[in-house]
């Protein structure tokens, strides 16, 4: 039994190679459904342009976002009159390329999505089994806390957040994830409540699963579907929260080309030189309006209840 | 002339993994009095039919025919007004899960008194009294107290009465029972189909019963046609299906009955593919 | 004296609901008093309608649940989780299969890793004597080794029923409690789980606790019958017995009730309805 024969070796290699197509089957199931959203899959490909344009900014920008040009104070964009082929969004008020800070801006954006979203569900997951699982005091206890917190304004908690830990971009993320966070418990504890009585979870159990075994590989997996679409609109939402708190100064600090610090900084260049303001705050409505695009599209493709066939 | 007639119905679902053939080609017919039953496993089509007659198969359903006629009246061709008078009136469907297919945040009263008051343009007190009338017509104890309560206030023998009442409301000429039974317990599934044939042989409807269950095809119908795979195997009155079946299938279905079993072993469709062909 | 390995004695199952504003707080005695005996090899069919607590007997003879009163001896060991924890060795004895083939495995779980689970969770079998094993337990079903790395979803509700019955059988027990294992099958595939069903029970010498609404099923598989309603057993004795002469009310009007697909009653009944 121990020593494998060549038989029990090409078993083994068809099983693996049958066990791909499955998965592939699935994620082609996925796609089909996922597609058949026209507007999601424009917004995964402006999402997906996005992440390339921070991944390669150092190749694509024009000039380096940090750079003062002295003598170029508040060009307008190339398409006005006065502005210059080398500045093709104009700058700002110190002589910065807008292109090439919007540019790499989007690292900031999408790492400030990623983050902020990679802690609100590991946090929200983990305390929405534990509650959902559990039941009884923890249950109630975890949920009045959540219930506290979905109380405050989430902009007002963070900047007192942001006030006590001092601003700038990392406190910015923890401040706006923790105000996210219990969103994820909600949908993990709701999910938990309407798988954890199914059959398959009891015969789990009488297979001899243990607690930690039931939530996190048997029951987890099978609420992913929500928590996924919460993820990407969490995600946009990050960035806007993120883009508020610099507005108002408390997120990232200037020279930080981050999308809000950007607007922050030219507040006053509103009627002057409405270039300064105008493109941030369209990157920011594009990348928002992309990634709710694709959570609409993942809730339709991943929402069982959809299914047509 | 057939109540109903339809000829070469064929229906695809648009799904992920190509176009699926749900019915081919199958013919039906009903006439007025008589009991259809139509019989067949998951996968058969069987409900997929009826729904097409009643409109209800969702946009990704193809559905073609040569013909499909009600009362003489050209289904296909009725503009959505007219087809709203004919479906809801005329034909009336129930269906298998008997709570689900009440409204859960209305009283039985209110959704009863819908159907009158939009097909028979019955109003206020006329309302109420026919539907007590209809409540009791279905056996259910205590119709005033009834016409307060909800859905989930009521057991699922009851929800399927409350169905059958709304279904017969506007004494429709066609009847279309989908499953009605499955979901419910042996001694009230008796009560139910009783109160079907009851009720069918009072008004004169005609009943098609969509069922998986010969035990109920041999209780309720006159004739039968057995599907498979969206296509017909057979079409015969019940008892000489029962006596002498022609088609494989149909041999195979019955002597997979347990009650029909001879020896250790159930016979299973697959003893009979290979002769059948199917 | 012939081998009993299920022995049970006055087991009651209460629940004990809250009152609530509007309420008085009651108590819900889902299994009173049941007592029953199975031999080794045999099958025991219980019968009843919805609310008759022949799941709850179910969950209590696996050990999901605990009984409130009453012992329950499985193979000479006593079963009781509400004082003991589940040892392996109980979880070796008795396992189920349950109703619904679209519910009871893990949609996200592919079904050799299904499989290996009770393995892997009371053995300390190297992965691949469990992968062997596993695919020796999909062939004796009847299914193939390439299903192995497939999810629930590609397989139909027959083959689902097939692999859950698989698993139930990974850990070789004594006692099988079958939840109305064949209900939701199409009757063509019924005949199928039911042929299997037996095959297995020969070869691995296996008992079933065997739940059903069918009495057509019943008739075909049990060696003893046991009709609950109510929570209580109203009737219960050799199949032969329980169908040739019930003695319980209940018992008669279930067996009136049921549809008969034979030809004597269609005539009746055409007769009566051209008269």
């Amino acid at each position: 039994m121990t020593n494998t024969s060549p038989a029990a070796k090409a078993d083994t290699a068809k099983l693996e190679a049958e066990s791909r197509n499955a998965t592939k089957a699935q994620l082609a199931e996925f796609w089909y459904y996922f597609a058949q959203n026209k507007g999601a899959v424009v917004g995964l490909a402006v999402f997906v342009l996005l992440v390339l344009m921070a991944v390669f900014a150092p190749l694509i920008a024009p000039h380096n976002p940090d750079i003062q040009y002295r003598d170029s104070f508040l060009v307008p964009p190339v398409w006005e009159e006065g502005g210059k082929a080398a500045f093709l969004l104009g700058t700002d008020a110190v002589g910065r390329d807008i292109l090439s800070r919007l540019i790499f801006g989007a690292r900031f954006s999408l790492f400030i999505g990623v983050v902020v979203v990679t802690i609100a569900l590991t946090g929200g997951i983990v305390l929405g089994l534990i509650a959902g699982y559990v039941r009884g005091a923890v249950d109630t206890f975890i949920m009045r806390v959540m219930d506290i917190i979905l109380a405050f304004p989430s902009l007002l908690l963070a900047l007192v957040l942001v006030a006590i830990l001092g601003p700038g971009l990392i406190n910015a993320m923890i401040a706006i994830a923790l105000v996210l966070q219990p969103h994820f418990v909600r949908l993990t504890r709701a999910a938990v409540l309407s798988e954890r009585s199914r059959d398959y979870v009891v015969a789990a159990r009488v297979a001899g699963a243990g607690h930690l075994r039931l939530m996190f590989k048997t029951i987890l997996p099978n609420c992913l579907a929500p928590l996924i679409v919460q993820a990407t609109l969490s995600f946009s939402n990050a960035i806007l929260d993120a883009a508020a708190l610099g507005f108002l100064g408390m997120g990232a600090q200037p020279p930080t080309p981050e999308w809000g610090t950007m607007l922050a900084e030219a507040r006053e260049f509103i009627l002057r030189a409405w270039w300064v303001v105008t493109f941030p705050g369209l990157a920011i409505l594009i990348t928002v309006l992309a990634i709710n695009l694709v959570g609409d599209g993942l809730r339709d493709a991943l929402d069982p209840k959809l299914k047509r066939s | 002339m057939p109540l109903l007639e339809i000829r070469n119905l064929r229906v695809e679902f648009d799904t992920a993994k190509g176009p699926f053939r749900a019915l081919d080609g199958v013919d039906y017919t009903v006439d007025a009095g008589e009991v259809l039953a139509i019989v067949g496993e998951s996968g058969s089509g069987k409900s997929v039919a009826m729904l097409a007659v009643m409109g209800l198969l969702p946009d990704s359903a193809t559905i073609t025919a040569d013909k499909m006629e009600f009362e003489g009246r050209d289904l296909r061709t009725l503009s959505p007004k007219a087809h709203r008078k004919v479906i809801g009136k005329e034909i009336s469907m129930i269906f298998q899960e008997p709570i689900a297919s009440l409204n859960p945040c209305f009283t039985v009263g209110f959704q009863l008194g819908e159907t009158l008051k939009t097909h028979m343009g019955l109003k206020g007190k006329q309302v109420r009294e026919r539907v007590i009338e209809l409540l009791t017509a279905v056996g259910i104890p205590d119709p005033e107290g009834r016409i307060s309560a909800f859905p989930h206030q009521m057991s699922g023998g009851q929800c399927q009465r409350v169905m059958i009442a709304m279904a017969i409301a506007c004494s429709p000429k066609l009847l279309i029972a989908d499953e009605p039974t499955t979901a419910l317990d042996v001694t009230i599934q008796k009560q139910i189909l009783d109160l079907l044939v009851k009720l069918q042989q009072e008004s004169g409807m005609g009943l098609i019963m969509i069922t998986h269950d010969m035990g109920v095809v041999a209780e309720t119908a006159d004739r039968v046609i057995v599907q498979y795979k969206g296509r017909k195997m057979e079409e015969a009155d019940v008892l000489s299906l029962f006596e002498s079946p022609q088609n494989p299938y149909t041999k195979a279905l019955l002597s997979a009955l347990p009650e029909n079993a001879t020896g250790d072993r159930l016979p299973t469709v697959g003893d009979f593919a290979e002769a059948g062909g199917f | 004296m012939s081998d009993v390995i299920l022995k049970v004695c006055d087991v009651y199952r209460t629940y004990d609901l809250k009152g609530g504003m509007f309420k008085k707080a009651s108590t819900l005695t889902a299994v009173k008093g049941v007592s029953f005996d199975v031999e080794r090899g045999s099958t025991l069919a219980v019968v009843g309608e919805s609310g008759c607590g022949k799941s709850t007997l179910a969950r209590m003879l696996t050990m999901i649940d605990a009984q409130s009163s009453g012992s329950i001896e499985i193979d000479g060991l006593p079963i009781d989780i509400s004082t003991t924890g589940i040892s392996k060795e109980m979880r070796q004895k008795v396992q189920i299969v349950f109703q619904n083939p679209y519910g009871s495995l893990n949609p996200r779980q592919k079904i050799g890793h299904v499989l290996e689970e009770p393995l892997l969770l009371n053995t300390d079998m190297p992965a691949a004597e469990r992968r062997d094993l596993a695919l020796e337990m999909l062939d004796k079903v009847g299914l193939q080794p390439e299903h192995y790395g497939r999810y629930p979803h590609m397989f139909s509700g027959g083959q689902r029923q097939r692999i859950a019955i698989a698993r139930a059988i990974m850990m070789k027990p004594k006692l099988l409690v079958l939840d109305e294992p064949v209900s939701a099958l199409d009757l063509s595939v019924q005949a199928q789980i039911l042929n299997l069903l037996a095959d297995l029970q020969d070869e691995m010498g296996l008992t079933y606790v065997f739940i059903s609404h069918d009495l057509s099923v019943v008739r075909y598989i049990a060696d003893k019958v046991m009709v609950m309603y109510f929570g209580e057993v109203v009737e219960y004795g050799t199949r032969d017995e329980v169908f040739s002469n019930p003695q319980h009310d209940y018992t008669k009007t279930l067996f009136a009730a049921t549809p008969r697909a034979d030809i004597e009653s269609i005539r009746k009944r055409l007769a009566a309805k051209a008269a």
